[in-house]
């Protein structure tokens, strides 16, 4: 469970976040909304430890992350696939997961193995260049990679992004089944509201900064204001 | 086959050889520090000799070579990241011309203190090898005993740094951390801790490479006995690419064969001439560096 406290950020003079507070509970996904500005990005980076927020707090459970580096909250089994994906193009498909796997224990070939079961196209490609992967198959590796370490957080930011619709479908049934399979903790970052709140339990709306919506992913998606203003989702 | 051995060019390879190697360690180690902070060490010769100094001439004079030179080379681990630490770290995100300024700064002061310690005056290192040719047939060979070494051991060495970054996780995140500084943190590389050790292995390859230099009866350790050595190190460096550690090495064994034949055939004093030249056209030509190569996107 990840718990967000009354977490504010600001860029300078610029206020990023605003007493943000929500919870996402173990084995749900929470999507999080809102239009481009409206502080996604930067909520996932600050849970992450890569942004440093002006006050307030993230816990994991029963563990503070606020103040602490990246490098030891990853260590702590959040996971934050990047926007953009953040697959380094020039090593190979297996050097990306061998890196991730890195801060875990136990057997790299078999938790290599894992991990192709699961995206068998990766298997098929292990010896190739990131660099060579579509955009789809670029998603399956930053998944895999975060995954490889058993996380128990998973921070996904814009996964769909550059995807086509078909892809980004099966991509978010796949987030959805892990969730459900491994127990994790998901938040979801999206500007896609619709495919996000398919499979989201929870969904919180961000509008520059500020929560303007906390509940149940069925309640937002049938808000008419909501849909209408913050999401822009006309039927 | 002896006549072909102590042929004219079979001699100008054997020896252009010879001082390729030194070259190609010098770029490695550039390299080395290029590829994970996007500095150019131009300290890095002086840092080098520094360490020598620490393994060659604070321990007695009767101290076994491979004493010192192991003592240098863990000299040279602890400049390097030393160096990061207090300097270096300061300098990150600050405009292009600080780092250069800093690391002439410390070339200069590293030189001036070592000259201070132990004089100007050069000193022969107790060389384990005879730099005298061998002899085939009574005709010389251009190879000598000291110039196998040389080449040997500047082989094992590229050798290991090259097993180092390929097949160990140490290296994995050396690489990841060069590359793509934010994501290694997101998967827990302590990215600040591999500039370090970045650092430490640079300048531990340059202090290898200076006891090779100063080992040779004619040189001897001098404060500024790696300038010359650094700027065709340099050279072949930015000829190969800054980026590409295999580039550098082999331009670096290009430059030295190339410099051989000029001087033989041509004149010795053109060698510098042929140097710029080549850096000149390279640089128009290859501005990134001739083996530097992108990844090519196949979808």
């Amino acid at each position: 469970m990840i718990v967000v406290d009354d977490l504010s950020v600001s860029y300078g003079a610029v206020r990023a976040l605003q007493s943000v507070s929500f919870e996402a509970p173990s084995g749900e996904i929470t999507a999080v909304l809102g239009a481009n500005g409206a502080g996604k990005t930067t909520l996932l980076r600050t849970i992450s430890g890569l942004v440093a927020p002006l006050s307030g707090t993230v816990r994991k459970d029963d563990e503070v992350l606020t103040g602490r580096k990246t490098e030891d909250i990853v260590r702590l089994g959040v996971a934050h696939v990047p926007e953009g994906r953040g697959v380094i193009a020039e090593f190979t498909v297996e050097e990306n997961l061998r890196l991730g796997f890195m801060i875990a224990q136990g057997s790299l070939p078999d938790a290599l193995a894992e991990q192709y079961e699961m995206f068998p196209v990766l298997g098929e490609r292990r010896r190739q260049a990131a660099a060579t992967l579509s955009g789809g198959e670029r998603q399956m590796l930053a998944m895999a990679r975060a995954l490889i370490a058993r996380p128990s957080v998973l921070l996904l930011d814009e996964p769909s992004l550059g995807l086509a619709p078909l892809v980004t479908a099966q991509l978010m049934q796949q987030i959805r089944d892990l969730c459900a399979k491994e127990s994790l903790t998901v938040v979801l970052v999206e500007q896609n509201a619709s495919s996000a709140l398919r499979i989201a339990q929870r969904a919180v709306v961000l509008r520059v900064g500020v929560v303007v919506a906390n509940d149940s992913a069925v309640a937002v998606r049938d808000d008419e204001n909501l849909r209408q203003y913050y999401l822009g989702m006309v039927e | 086959m002896d006549a072909f051995l102590t042929s004219r060019n079979v001699s100008d390879v054997l020896g252009g050889l010879a001082s390729g190697v030194i070259y190609a360690l010098v770029a490695l180690s550039l390299v080395l520090i290029w590829r994970s902070t996007r500095m150019l060490n131009f300290a890095q010769g002086a840092m080098a000799v520094f360490a020598t100094y620490i393994g060659f001439a604070i321990l007695a004079p009767s101290t076994n070579y491979w004493v010192s030179m192991a003592v240098a080379i863990v000299a040279g681990l602890v400049l390097g990241g030393a160096t990061e630490r207090v300097l270096v770290r300061r300098l990150y995100g600050k405009p292009e011309i600080n780092p250069i300024v800093a690391m002439v700064g410390l070339l200069l002061v590293l030189e001036s203190v070592a000259a201070a310690i132990w004089s100007t005056s050069s000193r022969p290192l107790a060389t384990p090898f005879s730099i005298v040719d061998w002899q085939l047939n009574h005709k010389p060979m251009a190879l000598s005993p000291f110039a196998v070494y040389e080449i040997v051991t500047s082989l094992v060495v590229m050798a290991i740094v090259a097993a180092l970054f390929q097949y160990t996780k140490l290296g994995l995140q050396l690489r990841a951390a060069a590359l793509a500084p934010e994501v290694s943190r997101l998967l827990g590389v302590r990215v600040s801790r591999m500039l370090t050790i970045g650092w430490m292995l640079s300048t531990a390859v340059g202090a290898v490479t200076a006891v090779l230099v100063a080992s040779n009866f004619f040189t001897g350790l001098t404060p500024s006995g790696m300038d010359g050595v650094f700027a065709f190190g340099f050279i072949a460096a930015a000829i190969g690419g800054l980026d590409s550690p295999v580039g550098a090495m082999v331009s670096g064994l290009a430059l030295g064969v190339v410099f051989q034949f000029v001087g033989d055939y041509v004149n010795s004093n053109a060698i510098i001439l042929v140097a710029l030249g080549m850096l000149i056209v390279s640089l128009m030509v290859r501005p990134s560096g001739v083996f530097t190569r992108s990844a090519q996107r196949r979808v």
